[in-house]
């Protein structure tokens, strides 16, 4: 059950991205800062965390589970001060920023790009 | 004149759209929902396999976010990434994958310009917007709920 | 003293200016489309054997017109002006070949309707008998075009049904002045008269509707060709537009015949390099585009025609969206254009 949830979950928010680039003109990076932020703001007001703790992965790995990361590590460090409030959203989230930062400079410094075929 | 010239456009473009085949929604949307349902799920079961192997489901969450970015971006160096998001559109932006993409795929054609003005810094020509509004955001909502516990 | 102006837009060449050379370089999809058989050289790598797509589109330029002089039986030496233009920043691929090739060199930016325009300018220069002979081409590049207009080929974007497909080829011809036209070639090809258009902004901002932006400017510069001239559309075996691909050309046609003219004379005169160059079957979802479509498709395809004697007048349109890298982020429509340049076969 716990993996049906994740996959439904998951698949909706996929499918609302999907409606999102069909229906309107929004490019690529405009949906991924829109989920993103979406993520933080919904955590914000609490409302995220409940669709967490549903469907997991679910949640977790598509975009606004990046925002609801760093949303959560900003609203747990607010509780220990000021200074924690601000470094929170990126300690929580500097394990999937590193990797994507160095691992992708390296990609980057390795393959070369392939004109489309057919 | 200039809401006259609008009202011109706005019935032109509605006159272009009668000759614009539409993309195909149902399917597309299928397609996502499948597909991104399917990157969640293994997620999920790769996490499960992890903590069942001793780890904390906190390092676990961590380790699963690596395998995926890490994945997407050598599917991406390798020029198979944009034939899969052809076919599963938002089903693999939507995920962390899209994001770990997003900043291999600008990086790898500006390789010409060089190591620094070109890869280092076309990394963040989309990735870049995505972070700088989810970090301000979360820091801004960081500071709201510290400005709210100190009152 | 005027004498070669006609109408409100559009000039008469009195002193024949020739087409004595024609070259082309497409790339590997294009190579496989339709028109495959048609081309010079059909690339197997869009690299070109060069180290970045720039020099690539820039290498294939420079074959297209080397070609072109070799057909026309002339040296670079003996080009007088060469006349032409490109997709990218400061026309980096013409400025780049004619760095390489040592003809003076006027640079023009057309967007996609360069062809045509470079085709203009030379066949004006030589019948004012500013010039012997001179090379007039255009060049694109799928992946120089797409990354400075769009997003990274390595991206993963879906292209709406509407996004063309920007051809990876250049083109180039030789107009020589009549007398001193290359007299062994079987049918000769003139350019007869030409139109200068005029910019049309529809008010599209959707840079992936290309095709409906530009067709009213096609429209516009084709009425006032009719006009000029006093011609019917009938008049020309053929009228082509050069990229206004599949939603464009319905788009043209329905004007047209909203225009008043007649409907079956428009579906048999009448065609578009965008729908030309690929099949459906390469999935390019509009049709082609760029600046190398109708270079390619005319001097691959359509002067082929005429040298055969298959289409003895023709009015080549080449169609530009004149949109900045960074006017649609500033909420600027797309304005468009079209020159036309007559030619016919003698």
């Amino acid at each position: 059950m716990e993996y049906f949830w994740a996959f439904v979950t998951g698949g909706v928010i996929c499918t609302i991205g999907q409606i999102l680039m069909d229906t309107t003109k929004l490019t690529a990076p405009r949906i991924l800062v829109i989920f993103v932020v979406s993520g933080v703001i919904l955590q914000a007001l609490h409302l995220y965390q409940p669709i967490v703790d549903f469907a997991g992965n679910g949640a977790t790995v598509p975009l606004p589970g990046f925002g609801y990361s760093l949303a959560k590590g900003a609203m747990e460090g607010a509780e220990k001060g000021f200074l924690a409030a601000i470094t929170g959203p990126l300690k929580s989230t500097a394990a999937g920023i590193g990797t994507a930062l160095t691992f992708g400079y390296l990609i980057s410094l390795i393959f070369t790009p392939k004109s489309p075929k057919r | 004149m200039e809401g006259e010239k609008k009202e011109i456009a706005k019935a032109y473009e509605k006159y272009a759209r009668q000759f614009t085949p539409k993309p195909d929604y149902l399917g597309n949307s299928i397609k996502a929902f499948l597909v991104g349902g399917v990157i969640c799920t293994v997620s999920l079961w790769f996490q499960n396999r992890l903590t069942a192997g001793g780890m904390t489901e906190k390092d676990a969450g961590i380790f699963v976010t690596i395998a995926l970015v890490a994945a997407a971006q050598l599917l991406t160096g390798l020029g198979v990434f944009d034939v899969i998001a052809k076919f599963a559109g938002a089903g693999v932006i939507v995920p962390i994958t899209g994001f770990a993409n997003s900043m291999v795929a600008p990086a790898l054609e500006y390789k010409k310009e060089g190591p620094v003005l070109g890869v280092g810094a076309k990394m963040f020509s989309v990735a870049g917007p995505v972070l700088v509004c989810g970090i301000s955001s979360a820091v801004a909502v960081g500071i709201i709920y510290w400005l709210a516990g100190r009152f | 003293m005027i004498r070669k102006k006609i109408g409100r837009q559009s000039v008469v060449f009195t002193e024949s200016p020739c087409i004595t050379g024609r070259g082309n370089v497409a790339g590997e999809k294009e190579g496989k489309g339709p028109l495959g058989e048609c081309f010079d050289i059909v690339l197997k790598d869009d690299m070109y054997g060069e180290k970045s797509w720039e020099k690539a589109e820039s290498k294939m330029l420079k074959e297209a017109m080397l070609k072109a002089a070799a057909r026309a039986g002339k040296t670079p030496e003996d080009i007088d002006v060469m006349l032409s233009g490109d997709l990218l920043n400061q026309l980096m691929s013409s400025s780049f070949t004619a760095r390489d090739t040592h003809i003076p060199f006027l640079g023009l930016y057309g967007a996609c309707s360069t062809m045509t325009e470079s085709l203009l300018i030379a066949s004006v220069l030589v019948d004012g008998g500013y010039a012997r002979h001179v090379l007039a081409g255009a060049s694109s590049h799928f992946c120089t075009a797409e990354r400075q207009f769009r997003m990274p080929v390595e991206h993963g974007n879906q292209r709406p049904p509407s996004a063309q497909w920007t051809a990876t080829a250049a083109g180039a011809v030789v107009v020589s002045a009549g007398e001193a036209a290359n007299l062994s070639l079987k049918s000769r090809v003139y350019a007869e008269s030409a139109t200068i258009g005029r910019v049309i902004d529809a008010g599209i901002k959707d840079a992936n509707q290309m095709g409906a932006a530009m067709a009213p400017a096609a429209v516009d510069t084709l009425l006032n060709h009719l006009e000029d001239t006093g011609r019917s559309l009938d008049y020309y075996d053929m009228v082509v537009t050069g990229d206004l691909g599949y939603i464009g050309k319905d788009i043209m046609m329905d004007l047209l015949a909203d225009a008043g003219l007649n409907k079956k004379m428009i579906f048999t005169h009448y065609d578009d390099c965008g729908t030309m160059l690929f099949s459906k079957s390469q999935d390019v979802h509009g049709g082609a585009s760029g600046c190398g479509c109708s270079a390619a498709v005319f001097t691959g395809h359509l002067l082929k025609q005429m040298e055969q004697g298959k289409i003895k007048k023709l009015l080549l349109m080449s169609t530009g969206a004149l949109l900045s890298t960074i006017s649609p982020f500033q909420g600027e429509s797309i304005p468009g254009i079209a020159h036309a340049v007559s030619l016919e076969v003698r």
